[in-house]
């Protein structure tokens, strides 16, 4: 069908002479130049990507330990899943994390944009301050965690102590552990947070602002409704990229708490990394991930088919 | 007559600089010194002694400065290999990062071809798709591939990039199409049109590009953890983990560690 459409024009515009030049700008070659500029990254996309993508989903099925040829097993990994605690407490720890840190981040992450978009002194050094921690790799940042909530000589112990407060068990304490967790994720992540919210800032008209004043808003009104609605693409990027990123969150956790104390702060991607290059049960761990990916998937499905910005982002 | 002139001043000057100017400066110091906290705390246990660190009182600055730690994670690890593991991988992914980006984002941009687009939103999806999804096969793949034990287990995963092939697409669409038009009049193949017209045009594009894939790279943990698992291999991150796994508490020795990690980039980023 391709070949046929793509390949008349030539012949059609007739003569030798001219085959060739329209051979040369045609279709044809536009799409041969096309699948050979797309085709190095198609490749290691395709080779180191999906096809490890339909494998996992085909191990998945299986019994092995990586070693030797693994046995068919048919939904028996899934079905273990429904009775496995520590997967649930996984799940549910990889939620909850979601639902913390997206929302927090995305609220600090204006709250910021819309001071340093303010008229400040030295305001680009405050912003360079800001997205900082972007640069700072995921074990330094958790390691710096541990330096501040070690429970015997990290520096957050001392100042409460100097204080006079009672102490905190940040590492001994499953929900104080996953807040650590969570506060660390957030120093990391407000800066990327508040750069995508100071783009969609520098869009909005001053304008706007200028009439809502006229009209008697104040500054909480101005917000409320010019600032936040204006941001909605902004907002829509932010959402789909931090709900992606917390479902990955895999650095920190690992870590700075290992998943621990108990599992508390045990996410899918931990828990699918223990399983599958400590206990080695590859199956399984393979299982983990299919069902980890089958969520996010379902999530930004639901997001791109209910936003009402969308049409703005593309 | 000062008066006269300074009072309109002033008050002009109050109203360009806004309500709350005083709270909004205060708020602005308060979070940079949240954010910057850390990372000074870092430097200060690096360059201070066991002694000081473990001693009773609470001390926010250092007594007195030392390189001790630094001696100490110089002479029991090989630094020097990990730190031109890094670079290496980092630099031959960056190089790859950026050919593979500008040459699909000129596609997809620049080019009618069947399936372009399906293509483009298949390339998009991988940004989904976390590491330990794939983790389990990949590395089967890397070993029977014989790249297990090399860079190329960890360059090859992670040179092709999702998001430097939108980025690319998204710059050169605004390269104007009478420009590539023109030169394809002029008899120009794509290959000379993305040599002479669009690449001397991206400029711009091939630093950020560069900067993006190196920080990532440089950075990067979960993958190298699964591919790298040989010392003399390690990149920075990995060896850093390592580390902190023989030194335990040590945390002036980690943290000099975590500093050569850190500190590149935080240049990078500031020159930037």
């Amino acid at each position: 069908m391709t070949a046929t459409t793509v390949r008349r024009p030539p012949v059609a515009a007739g003569g030798p002479p001219r085959r060739r030049r329209g051979w040369r700008s045609g279709p044809v070659r536009e799409q041969l130049a096309g699948y050979a500029f797309v085709g190095p990254a198609a490749l290691l996309l395709g080779l180191f990507v999906l096809l490890p993508l339909a494998w996992a989903l085909l191990i998945s099925f299986q019994r092995t330990d990586g070693f030797g040829q693994g046995t068919w097993a048919g939904l028996e990994n899934y079905g273990r899943l429904l009775g496995d605690a520590q997967f649930w407490r996984a799940a549910g720890n990889t939620v909850l994390f979601t639902a913390l840190v997206t929302p927090l981040s995305m609220a600090m992450g204006l709250a910021v944009a819309v001071l340093l978009n303010s008229v400040l002194p030295a305001r680009g050094v405050f912003r360079s301050v800001l997205i900082l921690p972007m640069a700072i790799s995921g074990v330094a940042t958790a390691l710096m965690g541990v330096l501040v909530f070690d429970e015997n000589s990290g520096i957050l112990d001392r100042l409460v102590r100097a204080a006079g407060l009672p102490d905190v068990p940040w590492q001994s304490g499953g929900a104080a552990a996953f807040a650590s967790v969570v506060l660390v994720t957030l120093w990391w992540r407000v800066g990327f947070n508040m750069l995508i919210y100071l783009a969609g800032l520098q869009g909005i008209s001053p304008v706007l602002y200028e009439q809502a004043r006229l009209d008697g808003a104040g500054a909480w009104q101005q917000f409320r409704y010019v600032t936040v609605p204006l941001v909605g693409p902004s907002s829509f990027f932010l959402l789909v990229m931090n709900v992606i990123y917390s479902f990955q969150v895999f650095d920190v956790v690992f870590v700075m708490t290992g998943g621990g104390p108990r599992d508390a702060t045990s996410v899918l991607v931990t828990y699918a990394y223990e399983t599958g290059f400590v206990t080695r049960d590859q199956g399984y761990a393979a299982a983990i991930g299919v069902v980890l990916l089958l969520v996010v998937l379902a999530f930004t499905a639901v997001q791109w088919r209910t936003s009402r910005t969308r049409d703005l982002v593309e | 007559m000062s008066t006269a002139t300074s009072t309109p001043g002033r008050a002009a000057g109050r109203r360009a600089r806004g309500r709350f100017f005083g709270l909004r400066v205060a708020a602005a110091v308060v979070v940079s010194l949240v954010t910057l906290f850390p990372l000074y705390w870092m430097v200060v246990v690096a360059l201070s002694s066991r002694a000081e660190l473990l001693g009773g009182t609470l001390r926010l600055w250092p007594r007195e400065l030392t390189a001790a730690n630094f001696e100490r994670v110089f002479s029991s690890f090989p630094v020097g290999t990990w730190v031109s593991n890094s670079v290496a991988i980092a630099g031959v992914t960056a190089v790859i990062t950026v050919v593979t980006s500008l040459l699909g984002g000129y596609a997809f941009a620049h080019l009618r071809f069947r399936g372009s687009g399906l293509l483009f939103v298949a390339a998009l999806a991988t940004l989904m798709i976390p590491v330990q999804v794939i983790m389990v096969p990949l590395f089967r793949l890397v070993t029977a591939l014989e790249l297990y034990g090399t860079y190329w287990a960890v360059i090859l995963p992670t040179a092709a990039s999702a998001f430097g092939i939108f980025l690319a697409r998204q710059s050169m669409l605004g390269i104007p199409r009478d420009l590539v038009d023109a030169a394809r009049i002029d008899g120009a193949g794509h290959l000379r049109i993305f040599t002479a017209v669009v690449l001397p045009l991206s400029k711009p594009l091939v630093a950020v590009l560069f900067f993006m894939s190196v920080l990532q790279s440089w950075n990067d943990f979960a993958w190298p953890l699964i591919a790298l698992q040989q010392n003399r291999l390690f990149t920075l991150p990995i060896g850093l983990l390592y580390l902190q796994g023989q030194f335990g508490s040590d945390y002036g020795a980690t943290m000099a560690f975590a500093l050569l990690n850190v500190a590149p980039m935080v240049v990078l980023f500031l020159v930037f």
